[in-house]
Formats: structure tokens, sequence, C-alpha cells
């Protein structure tokens, strides 16, 4: 018992207390920051999933793996981390946008969801094919460090007692019977949250023949949230926005 | 004995493989007692090539061959009957090119046809089934269990997956260029295996040469992954025993591993730090320091927190012969990696294929031989000391080289004709990459081959006269991957 305590002793509060203001490490490539640069012309090319587009510039975080090949002068990967936003279209980060700018119109929440779901949001996840990265970040947002049950956001075993799905994966064509069933059994009302660019776009396996996306096509989508993998902070504070800004 | 010897990471002319009878290969198979590491198609016009790889371990050697199957041959005697290790290769090789293995035990589909799949049955009063999957309770990847059970006590477990399958062999013959990002997501908890061995698989093919300095700056990626890993690995068998205090301890611990590689690398996993030619990121003496104090904190941690729970009986009792698999059974199945070595078989493609960067530093290979949970449990915590050990020894080394650029730029026309085997010991085990160029340096063939693939039947077999509720301790034990066997 004693040698049990000791152990929490010698680990002390490893807790972040401040999500929604948590600091995050410089060197996380995270929010682009595009600036009007007459040097160099930007080479399209360079990016693996074609999410960059140079006339004009442009980066589709919904497509975007943040890897880092295209920085340049006038790409610039922040540390800003909140990248998730409930419109498709406004992942698309344009030419001198800033994160507050980027932060303001991304997530538009909606009265009926704040007031089901402000205080208690039970989510089941659903792996679509994917690579096990999203999956883990996802596992680690109920860690000790970043806590997410603390704000009532919890994942849960079964689509009957959740209020959401999040999909992870490109949705191969072997899942998306699973996936539709697995949406059907969830009751309403429901949310669907995409999480990281493999969803969102496909991510670097856009293209492939063994992809079925078509649920996407069928179903609402309420919130995308980029990355790749998706960061905890990312998620956690995408969700939090979602279910409780006015 | 009709085969062409070569190493790890070294190309060959694909045009001097002989081309051999099937029953030649099976005859050669029995004498050499080797292991496969490759059992693949290609096709040739209408023709289909099946490639053939075997590892000699204890030299370091690979011996490869090939056979010609012509339209009119839609079939050969199986290899399963008398190697049970190929039935893996066999079903995948049938499943992709249609060249039946006759009399396999057990034909069944790899990655297709799930809603055909022929489960076994078995019949009796008090004979019952439980279904799970393919989506699990917990936040993992799609795979569907089907146990055969009397009351609580399993007969047996088949495991069937095929869900995440999305094409990755095919997208690599695709466009060169982007590989490496395509590397990196095949399997995102082995980011650095994956992305290291297709990178070195290039550059045997583009006769490129790294530098030392981002060949050291790769293994310490590498060695910190093993460590994350496995340290997360224990923190989730903590949590399957209700031993939640480890499964915090562990948890938050792996934190400052994946913290330290997002440092370097701008990514928790170490996405984006490897690319054909060397690593984007640099390891400076001021990082060096910075790792070596983070490590140094680990072990503390891990230590104290291992220590304090393999004294709690309640924590032994469940892991102790808990899911046993026995050298004899590993080996006849052929698994790998550090699941293997848990078994017994003491095969580690970081010494055993002489990769010069571990084979100067002086390290003794650790391994544990009762083949349960508790020795899987008891691997771990042995390979995460000596990963933190080698990290050291890398970091010293990385002193030398500080001059070195830490990338060149690759020649990017690969040789005509070519074919490379590129093997990198990952936390799971060997992720073996095989690549194949024609006539004008392009891609025709792109196989890799996860440590999972081989391993899955090993936790079928572990968990067989074990309750149900063990299961998922078994399971954790392993970690296997859903996305590396499906591809």
């Amino acid at each position: 018992m004693l040698d049990t305590i000791k152990l929490k002793y010698f680990q002390g509060k490893q807790y972040i207390p401040d999500i929604p203001n948590a600091k995050m490490r410089e060197q996380f490539r995270g929010l682009p920051i595009l600036k009007n640069c007459s040097g160099c012309s930007v080479d399209e090319s360079v990016c693996p999933t074609g999410a960059l587009k140079s006339n004009p510039l442009s980066i589709d975080l919904g497509k975007c793996t943040l890897c880092g090949a295209c920085e340049c002068e006038a790409i610039k990967f922040s540390n800003y981390y909140k990248l998730s936003s409930t419109d498709r279209n406004h992942l698309i980060v344009t030419e001198n946008m800033t994160p507050e700018e980027f932060e303001k119109a991304a997530i538009k929440s909606r009265e009926e969801i704040r007031k089901v779901f402000s205080h208690s949001l039970k989510l089941r996840q659903v792996s679509a094919a994917g690579c096990n990265g999203c999956e883990m970040e996802l596992n680690a947002c109920s860690n000790c460090n970043f806590d997410m049950g603390r704000f009532g956001i919890d994942f849960v075993a079964s689509p009957r007692h959740a209020d959401g799905l999040v999909i992870t994966g490109p949705i191969s064509e072997n899942m998306a019977y699973a996936l539709e069933d697995c949406y059907k059994h969830t009751p309403e009302p429901k949310i669907v949250i995409l999480a990281g660019a493999c969803a969102i776009s496909g991510g670097v396996f856009q293209g492939s023949s063994k992809l079925n996306r078509e649920f996407l096509e069928k179903y609402p989508i309420d919130l995308y949230i980029p990355g790749c993998p998706v960061h905890p902070l990312t998620f956690i504070n995408g969700v939090l926005d979602f279910i409780t800004k006015k | 004995m009709n085969w062409i010897i070569t190493e790890n990471n070294k190309k060959i002319n694909a045009l001097d493989i002989p081309s051999i009878s099937i029953d030649e290969i099976k005859a050669d198979v029995e004498k050499m007692k080797m292991r496969a590491v490759g059992f693949f198609g290609k096709k040739e016009f209408d023709n289909t090539r099946l490639y053939v790889v075997m590892a000699d371990d204890k030299v370091g050697k690979l011996y490869v061959t090939s056979t010609l199957f012509t339209p009119d041959m839609k079939s050969y005697e199986s290899f399963t009957q008398k190697f049970p290790a190929f039935h893996i290769f066999e079903r995948e090789f049938y499943e992709e090119f249609g060249i039946e293995p006759l009399n396999h035990p057990w034909l069944k589909p790899v990655r297709q046809n799930q809603d055909k799949y022929p489960f076994f049955e078995m019949e009796g009063e008090d004979i019952h089934q439980v279904a799970v999957g393919p989506i699990h309770a917990g936040v993992i990847e799609p795979g569907h269990f089907r146990f055969m059970c009397m009351g609580e006590k399993v007969y047996d477990l088949e495991i069937m997956l095929g869900y995440q399958h999305r094409g990755v062999e095919e997208l690599f013959l695709k466009n060169n260029r982007y590989n490496n990002r395509l590397a990196e997501s095949v399997c995102g908890d082995s980011v650095i295996a994956y992305n290291l061995a297709y990178s070195q698989a290039m550059e045997a093919l583009s006769d490129s040469a790294v530098s030392s300095k981002a060949q050291i700056i790769r293994r310490v990626a590498l060695e910190m992954e093993r460590i994350a890993i496995h340290i997360g690995d224990m923190g989730a068998v903590s949590g399957d025993i209700a031993y939640l205090m480890g499964a915090s301890i562990f948890g938050i611990t792996r934190t400052l591993v994946i913290n330290t590689l997002l440092e370097i690398s701008g990514s928790r996993f170490g996405r984006g730090l490897i690319n054909v030619g060397g690593v984007n990121f640099d390891i400076d003496e001021k990082m060096s320091d910075k790792i070596i104090e983070m490590l140094e904190g680990v072990a503390k941690t891990v230590d104290r927190t291992t220590k304090v729970m393999l004294k709690k009986p309640t924590c032994i009792s469940r892991m102790e012969r808990t899911g046993v698999v026995s050298q004899e059974t590993a080996k006849s199945l052929g698994a790998v990696g550090m699941a293997a070595r848990s078994s017994g078989v003491d095969i580690d493609t970081r010494f055993d294929f002489n990769d010069k960067w571990y084979t100067s530093l002086d390290v003794v290979k650790p391994f544990k031989a009762t083949g349960d949970v508790h020795s899987r449990f008891k691997l771990r915590y042995k390979e995460i000391k000596q990963s933190i050990q080698i990290v050291k020894k890398l970091l010293a080394k990385l002193k030398e080289y500080k001059a070195e650029p830490i990338k060149v730029t690759p020649n990017t026309n690969l040789s005509a004709n070519s074919f490379v085997v590129s093997m990198t010991e990952g936390w799971r085990g060997e992720v073996v990459h095989i690549a194949i160029t024609g006539a004008n340096g392009e891609l025709l063939r792109y196989k890799m081959k996860d440590p999972s693939f081989n391993n899955w039947y090993m936790l079928a077999m572990a968990v067989r006269n074990n309750g149900v509720s063990d299961f998922p301790l078994c399971n954790k034990s392993f970690n296997l991957s859903y996305c590396g066997n499906d591809l």
C-alpha cells in the first residue's frame, strides 16, 4: 500500500490545468501562416496530398498532413493547434490569415447542440481504415495529461450509448457497411465528427480503389478536426468549442 | 540449390534471380530450415511469378528464388501441410493471383470476401460462440473475433481481418515522390520503422549514400518509438488487469517520450522526420542532452512502477500462465519480433542482420522464454531499458559526426531491373519491404510484410484454454497491428 502511495507522490501533478489555453511546444506544426511573397513561386507538386494551391496561395487543412514539405519564406507552420471547423470550406487557409481570424469564423455552434450536449457528450469512435495514429491520439485524450472526461466528454463502448460518432481513417470498402450500421444504431439527436486528414479528404490514400466514401455524402457532418494524426489538444478544444461556444 | 544469396538492404539484379520449379522450391525449403520473409507474386504479362525470400538469422543472409506460373497452371501442392508458417503467405498469394495451394488446411480469405468467410464450427450441447467486432469497445482498429467456448473457456479463436485494407501496395507504385509520407501512414504506431524500411530500400536501389549522422538520428528515433510504444502497452496491460495506478503512470510516462519526439520532428510520432537521403531534422547537443535527461527520468519511473507492480500478487496471478505460446508453436508459426522473443525464439534483425550501428554498440539482446503475458510484459520492460542504453550510446557516437550533413539529395533514378529486401526491426518485429524495378527503373512491385502478418495466429493460439475475459489481456500483451496486416 505504502509503495503505491509513494508512486503517486513521485508523479506529482501532471495534468494540464487549462486545456483551452494550454501552451503548445514551439516545434509543433499546426496552422500554416501564408504570406504574400513575390520572391519565389510556390511549387504545388511538393504537396503529397494536393492541399497546397499556389494561385491564389492556399492550404486545405482537410487534406494537409502537416508534413512541412512546403515550408518556405511564404509558408510557415505555426504551433497554433485549434484547427477545427464546422464548415468544410473554412478549413482552406488563405493568404495573410491570422490564427485569430481563423478561430473566429471556424466554429459556428448551434443553440440546440449547446442545450443538449454542453455538459455531457458521449462519443463512439469508429476506425474506418485509420492507421492507428489518430486512434492512439484519441486514446491519449483520456489519459491523465489531457483528461477529457473532466468536461463530460467520453468515449463509450456502444453506439447505443452514444450521442455521436467520431470517424477516423479514409473509410475502406470493407468498413463501409459497419460504419453505416453503427451510425444507424446511434440514437437521435446525434452528431458526426471527422477526425484527421484521412477521414476528411482521404489524406495520403486519396485515389485508392479500395475506399468507399459514400457515407460522407449521405449523412451530414457536424465537425471537422484536421491533423495527421489529430493532436489531443486539437481534438478536445474542437469538441469543447463545438458544444459550448456561443 | 539454385537460390541467389543476398543481404539486407543490398540490391541485386532482378534478372539474376533463378526461376526454378515449385517442387524444387519446396524441396529446398525443407532442406534449408530457415524462415520465410517473403512469398509473393508479381504479374508478368499473362504469367505470374512467385518470389520466395528465406532468411538465415544465424549468419544474416537472405536467399531469393522464383518460379513462373503460366496461365494454365492454376494450382500447386501447398507448403502449409508441411510448414505451417507459410499458411498466411499462401492464403495471400491465392487471394491476389488465384493460384490455388492444394490441400491447404485453412484456405480462408485474408483481406477480402468477409461475408463469405468460412468459420470453423464446433458442435455440442454446451458449446457457444462469442462474436466480437469489427467495431470494438475501445478506441482501436477494426477486426472480427469469433470465440468457440464452453462456458468461460475458449476452445478456439478465429480472427478475421481485412477491414483496414486500403490498397497501399498499389499506391506505392503511383508516385515515388510522396512515398515517404505514404510509408508513414501504413501503420501509424510504427511510423519510423516503416519509413526507415522504405527509405533504405530506395537508397539501396538508387545507390544513394546517407551520412552516418543521419543514420544515427534515424536509429535514435526508432529506439524512441520502441520505448514509447512499449511503455504505452505496459500501461494498457495494467489497465486490463485493473491495476489503474500502472495504467495512469505508464500513460503519462509515454507522453514524455513522444513529446520529446515532437521537439525533434514537429510530430508526436516522428512524422516528417525521415526522408530518402537522410533526415529532415537535426539533433544538436542541446537536444541530445535533453533526450538523455528525459530518458533517465523515464527509466526511473518505469523501474519504480514495474517493481511495485510485480510485487503485487493480484497482478502476477493475472499475468503468469495466461496466454501461453510455447517455443515450438511460435517457431512452427513463423512468429517474429518481440512476441517471438518472449516465447524463446531468439531473432532480432537489428543484430542478426548486422546493422553496423547496432552491432557496434556492444549491447546484449534481452529475451524471455516462458511465453505467457507475464513474459511479454517483462520483455517490454527489459527492451525499454535496453533501448535507453542504445539511445545513450548512439547519442554519444553522434558527437563524432557533428560536421556531417543530415541529408543528401538522393538520385531520383532507381536502378533498372533490380530487387531489394529491406528489413527494419520495429518495436513489434521485423518490417519487411521488398521492391522490384523494371527496365526503366520504375517500381513494378512493392511488397510489405508487417510482423503482425505472422503473429496474428500466435494470438489465436495464446487464447486457447483461457477464459474469455483474459482475451483483452492477451491481445494487449501482443498489441498486433490490424492495418499492418490488411495494408
